[in-house]
């Protein structure tokens, strides 16, 4: 007799017993089911208590048109009044700018990687580099760009400097985001419209790009969405002013991160503190607006499904 | 419309890996010519070679010619988009473009390469889905996406695309062996409408389909794993079935294979 067959349970003349689960297993079910709960509502926690902290906080100051269309211009630290275009244009401009030139770079780059460079040598250095410069921290590239604006080209501390260096920031996670899309487009669509007896070139523009086209909006949302509160580039490429300046080739200009940092150590007098928590309230719902605008895009730029 | 291909002493590689060896075949015009041997015989890799698809993966080359109305397709100077405009291809599995409708579908060949007069693109779309026997059930719903139809409608939407540039030859890479009988039953139907203005060539694991669809059957197979594939004989499709002409293939259409 086979060992096999002598462990096998002897079901003869008894009935299968298929209603509920051994003890043991229930249990390892309920711990596992506990255990996930568990870890989300521990990472949800921050997350909940910043938002309630902010909105809590900032809300009030949102609420008057001032906020929208006043500048900080001539407002001490202890009196109220005054309100965030500055820094909100500020912020948006030097952004746009960042995404401007960074964008195109970082999806071509993608596109060069996915498309044309798998498996050169070349391919793996960019690839590389992509690597370390999605390692290098926000101040190392504002003091690069700073030793190249400033120091070499004996430029000022303007918008534009502050822009170099978040396209520093923004190119790897755009480039790598990109890329990661582009290798989700079968490679059956990419064949198919080979067959067709389209170029290369043109399937990429006309078929591979707007397949990946939501996944690529939200990468570049996640790249503005870094670079807007990246503060140390602002502390060290432009002042920070208190007036309207949307020239970003001259003079010093406002952003939501160095408005929230110009009254941080204020904190202990009300009208500062109110103007902090305002600031970053506005800079989380900037970020907000744009994501809900880049999935707004991502929608109808492919076409409706039934 | 409609061309005669000659191959001669066709040898194709994956890197350094030969995966078929020195095939000849003539494939005749207006008729539907099947490719059937088993798995990894290398039919669907040799078909690929007819319209130069096999090169857009790296590090395959080809060795040997495919003459195509008095041209060597794999002569210098040859463009190979050139030559898929000419060759068209249906794929295994159903590939329309999810970002188009079926309109754009269809119309995409054209579109792509700069035809942009409406008129002639809504003709060519009628004419294409009607030919490719899918007009009726999608011409109330030209604008709705290509992915939202049947696996079996996808397919024919894919032969009305590749259609619509008016290719001389359409190669099938098993265009069935992704869809039910029914549907398998209308691309057949298909096939046997389409030889009328063009080349077919159509590789089949069925060996029921190949009878059926094809006037001219080629039989493939490796003498071993890791050894190229080979053209063991060609002929037409009847005699293939009734009396071959070796003995692989006898065991092969009979299932005494291996």
């Amino acid at each position: 007799m086979s060992t096999l067959a002598a462990n096998k349970p002897a079901y003869d003349g008894q009935t299968l017993d298929l209603t509920g689960k051994s003890g043991l297993r229930a249990f390892k079910d309920t711990l596992a089911t506990v255990l996930i709960v568990l870890a989300f509502v521990v990472a949800l926690i921050p997350l909940l208590w910043i938002l309630w902290t902010v909105v809590s906080k900032g809300y009030h100051l949102l609420l008057s048109a001032d906020w929208w269309n006043q500048s900080q211009r001539g407002v001490t630290v202890r009196r109220e009044g005054g309100g965030a275009y500055h820094a909100i244009m500020g912020t948006l401009i030097m952004s746009l700018i960042t995404a401007v030139i960074a964008v195109p770079i970082a999806v071509l780059g993608a596109v060069y990687l996915v498309e044309y460079g798998k498996g050169t040598k070349a391919a793996r250095v960019v690839s590389f580099m992509i690597d370390i410069l999605t390692g290098v921290p926000s101040i190392v590239a504002a003091l690069f760009i700073y030793a190249v604006w400033i120091t070499m080209f004996g430029f000022n501390r303007v918008g534009f400097a502050v822009s170099l260096s978040l396209v520093l920031l923004m190119l790897p996670v755009v480039l790598r985001s990109t890329e990661e899309m582009l290798k989700l487009v079968p490679d059956e669509l990419r064949e198919a419209s080979y067959a067709l007896g389209v170029p290369k070139w043109k399937t990429i523009l006309k078929v591979v790009v707007p397949t990946a086209f939501g996944g690529i909006i939200t990468g570049v949302m996640l790249g503005l969405a870094r670079v807007m509160g990246e503060t140390a580039p602002l502390l060290i490429l432009v002042g920070y002013s208190k007036n309207i300046n949307l020239n970003p080739f001259d003079g010093f200009m406002g952003a939501l991160p160095t408005m929230i940092n110009q009254d941080r150590t204020e904190l202990a007098l009300q009208p500062a503190a109110d103007r902090v928590w305002a600031a970053a309230l506005t800079l989380i719902l900037l970020v907000l607006s744009l994501n809900l605008l880049a999935r707004l895009i991502a929608r109808f730029s492919t076409i409706k499904s039934k | 419309m409609a061309k005669r291909i000659e191959v001669s002493g066709l040898n194709v590689y994956y890197g350094d890996f030969k995966a078929v060896e020195d095939v000849s075949m003539t494939i005749e015009p207006r008729s539907v010519t099947a490719f059937i041997g088993p798995s990894g015989c290398g039919k669907s890799t040799y078909l690929r070679t007819l319209n130069r698809m096999h090169e857009v993966i790296p590090g395959a080359r080809v060795e040997g010619k495919v003459v195509l109305d008095d041209q060597d397709l794999y002569a210098p100077g040859i463009d190979p988009v050139a030559v898929r405009r000419v060759v068209g291809m249906v794929f295994q599995r159903p590939n329309p473009f999810p970002t188009m409708s079926i309109f754009d579908n269809v119309a995409s060949g054209l579109k792509l390469n700069g035809v942009k007069d409406k008129k002639k693109l809504t003709e060519v779309v009628e004419q294409s889905l009607k030919g490719a026997n899918l007009w009726n059930e999608v011409k109330d719903r030209l604008d709705k996406p290509g992915a939202g139809l049947s696996g079996g409608q996808q397919q024919r939407l894919c032969i009305a695309r590749a259609i619509a540039v008016e290719p001389e030859v359409i190669l099938m890479d098993e265009p069935c062996s992704a869809l039910d009988p029914i549907s398998t039953l209308a691309i057949e139907d298909l096939i046997e409408k389409l030889k009328d203005k063009f080349t077919v060539v159509i590789v089949t694991h069925n060996m029921q389909q190949a009878a059926r669809v094809s006037d001219q059957t080629a039989f493939f197979n490796l003498a071993a794993t890791g050894k190229p594939g080979r053209l063991i004989e060609m002929g037409p499709t009847k005699q293939i079935f009734s009396n071959p002409g070796e003995k692989a293939t006898e065991d092969y259409i009979t299932g005494r294979f291996g």
